[in-house]
């Protein structure tokens, strides 16, 4: 006989699940008690939202699904943010979560939500387990699920008396069959070569790469073609890391903070290959007047982004890396369009990015660059949400797929701290950084409990300007400087870095910027730096909401 | 913008038809008509949905519909050939000696039948498309309707294709 928890810890093991975020409650009690002596790895968070985030981060590091646990009611409902945050991403989640005994559901028992309900807009798939019998399938659909096709999180929710009560040999399917699940993982032949036909007559041919590309492992399949095909690539915040950031061929992030030469190319393409890209309107600005003068392939797993926002001339429904190597198999050489590189070689030269050096002012900008000189590319940068997130995705250079780890479609301040932490659990090899921004920091700050707890070694740049940063640049540039609610009192971080037996460092010069770095990586543990930057400094170049990508503020004359 | 039916085949499992239908409420969408019932299949359900929306709307439901796991699945039977019908029931006023015998003659007419008699009214059972049965409430308007109650749309093709098989 086996209790449905023992079945579910059974099951997440056969999953090959090694690490799970949570916290305990009433209704989870009987999952914990099997969890006590399990060789699963548990981490005690201090919020069930940073939970979800270490899932997500776990998983956007390691390519596996991330696994995170909470109890009925309020545990449940804290792991919402992090739920839809890794749905907006496509990242694959498994999340457990306690439901009060079956015999009382809808009955507002105590700690009772209805979490199925809640989660189903934010949720690949989700379901209520009635019978202690069907837990094994049901775990091993829903890792399948998320872990599978346009992935994504999928919750379980597990009344107690469906974990307490005790059955006689479960059944354990060795496979997963849902009639209503098949994703599209072979592109058409037609339409590839369809594809390579217009790439080949194409003369200022753009690769603008997404998310996707990265959540299939494909980025190497990505710079082959590029190189072979002579096409330059510009990638959405969510595809940084698919080409290293000095290749030739790359031309930085697009679209609102992107870089202008991305934005001109964009605009002045006459072919855009879209690749695990969904046309976000953070990327295209005012739709009509994006990539005005091309035709547009569109190669992506989940057909339902086809078109959606954008026509599309060349439709390939696929996975990305299945498609790419098919792609490579059956192309032709093709000429590198050299008067277009040249063009945009000449973008490159005379608008790079560029913020005010030399003022002896401390610059956040400066200081990713310290980082990304002091880590060549080896770490994993967790960033918040807001002007740290766009300076991060700007000045550090990436040289690798799943070592930028960034809420993009939710936009979720407060992800990166504990979204961090699940990244060392994936990489516990390479150093680990939260960017975060003194806003962004205090949305999941007792997380310095949990790092503090385990000895993880995330270091935590703040960058501080005491400012809700990207809000204040907002109101600076539209609300004429109307400051409504977006300046923050100073806080010293280190203090309570401190208080929590965590190591920090206070930096307001620049030259201290790199030792402060240095000794982040030279401690053990979690580190805090708190960077006094530059109050009002802006995130440029910048986009103004609905404007076309090329009619960019803070740029330099369009030469 | 134009009515679109759509017939959906789920799996019968709790929660479908809240899924199926959040997708519309989350767009904004509002349903026109909805029916519900099982099928051919043992542990299948057809759901026929009634939308009204331009063509790039449907289209995008239509693939979220399919993206959902419990869908097996989704096809516009405006683009076909097809049957619609609902079925509703009319408790109308009609008195012996009163409007009886002339609703019961516009009944005649509809083909619609008297399935209950009370002192004062009758309840008509009608079947049709929308037109017949909307064209039918106005001919009782006169005497009284006390109570309505429809269905909803369900539709099929003609001819031998099926919203069937795998997906």
């Amino acid at each position: 006989m086996k209790t449905g928890a023992k079945i579910l810890i059974e099951s997440l093991l056969r999953e090959g699940v090694e690490t799970i975020f949570g916290y305990p409650g009433g209704s989870v009690l009987p999952i914990y008690d099997e969890l006590y002596d399990s060789p699963l790895r548990h981490i005690l968070v201090r919020h069930e939202q940073a939970a979800a985030h270490a899932a997500d981060g776990y998983a956007r590091a390691s390519g596996r699904v991330g696994v995170c646990l909470a109890t009925s009611g309020p545990g449940a409902c804290n792991l919402v943010t992090g739920i839809a945050t890794a749905y907006m991403d496509s990242v694959p989640v498994v999340a457990i979560t306690g439901q009060v005994p079956t015999t009382m559901l809808g009955n507002d028992a105590f700690q009772e939500s209805d979490i199925q309900g809640i989660t189903m807009p934010i949720t690949k798939h989700n379901y209520l387990v009635k019978d202690t019998a069907d837990i094994a399938r049901v775990v091993k659909e829903a890792f399948f699920i998320a872990g599978t096709g346009r992935q994504g999180p999928v919750l379980i929710d597990l009344p107690k008396d469906v974990n307490t009560r005790s059955i006689k040999d479960p059944i354990v399917p060795d496979k997963v069959s849902l009639r209503g699940y098949n994703p599209t993982y072979k592109g058409h032949t037609r339409q590839i070569d369809k594809a390579l036909e217009m790439i080949n007559l194409a003369e200022r041919p753009l690769i603008y790469a997404g998310g996707g590309v990265i959540s299939s492992n494909a980025s190497g399949e990505l710079v082959a073609l590029a190189i072979q095909l002579g096409i330059p690539v510009t990638t959405t915040l969510m595809g940084i890391g698919c080409i290293p950031c000095d290749h030739p061929l790359n031309l930085g992030m697009l679209g609102m903070h992107g870089t202008e030469y991305a934005n001109f190319a964009v605009t002045e393409c006459d072919l855009l290959i879209a690749i695990g890209a969904r046309f976000d309107d953070r990327v295209t600005g005012k739709l009509d007047t994006f990539a005005p003068h091309a035709k547009i392939i569109h190669i992506d797993i989940d057909p339902a982004e086809i078109g959606k926002n954008k026509r599309v001339d060349i439709p390939i429904v696929g996975d990305v890396k299945s498609v790419l190597k098919d792609m490579l198999a059956s192309m032709k050489k093709k000429g590198a369009c050299d008067a277009w590189q040249k063009k945009i070689k000449h973008w490159k030269q005379h608008h790079p990015l560029r913020y005010g050096k030399d003022d002896g002012c401390l610059h956040p900008q400066f200081i990713i660059q310290q980082m990304s000189e002091l880590l060549q590319g080896n770490a994993v940068i967790v960033s918040e949400v807001g002007q740290n997130q766009m300076w991060a995705a700007q000045y550090f250079c990436f040289r690798q797929p799943r070592t930028w780890i960034t809420s993009g479609g939710l936009g979720t301040m407060g992800y990166g701290f504990p979204a961090a932490m699940g990244a060392h659990f994936a990489r516990p090899d390479v150093p680990v950084f939260d960017v975060a921004g003194d806003g962004s920091i205090q949305m999941n700050i007792q997380e310095m409990g949990t790092v503090a707890h385990y000895k993880i070694p995330v270091k935590i740049a703040i960058l501080n300007n005491m400012y809700l940063g990207m809000v204040r640049q907002w109101q600076e540039l539209f609300y004429d400087r109307r400051y409504s609610y977006t300046e923050l009192p100073p806080v010293e971080f280190v203090k309570i870095a401190n208080a929590y037996g965590i190591e920090g460092v206070k930096v307001e010069a620049s030259e201290d910027v790199m030792p402060a770095l240095k000794a982040a990586i030279d401690c053990d543990g979690p580190f805090v730096m708190d960077f006094r930057v530059e109050r009002e400094e802006n995130v440029f170049p910048m986009v103004p909401a609905g404007a076309a990508i090329n009619e960019m503020i803070g740029g330099h004359p369009r030469t | 913008m134009k009515p679109h039916t759509l017939s959906v085949l789920v799996e019968n499992k709790a929660g479908v038809l809240s899924r199926v239908t959040g997708l519309f409420s989350r767009r904004g969408f509002n349903i026109e008509s909805l029916a519900v019932g099982p099928c051919e299949e043992t542990g299948m359900s057809r759901i026929t949905i009634v939308v009204i929306g331009d063509d790039a709307m449907v289209e995008q439901v239509m693939k979220q519909l399919n993206k959902l796991i419990d869908v097996i699945k989704v096809t516009d039977l405006s683009e076909n050939e097809r049957v619609e019908r609902e079925l509703a029931l009319i408790k109308v006023t009609a008195e012996p000696g009163g409007s009886r015998a002339e609703v019961m003659q516009i009944a005649s007419i509809f083909r619609a039948q008297i399935v209950d008699v009370g002192a004062k009214s009758v309840i008509l059972e009608v079947t049709g498309d929308t037109e017949k049965i909307d064209a039918l409430e106005q001919l009782l308007r006169q005497f009284g309707i006390k109570e309505l109650v429809r269905t909803g749309r369900v539709g099929i093709l003609r001819g031998s294709k099926t919203v069937t098989s795998s997906k």
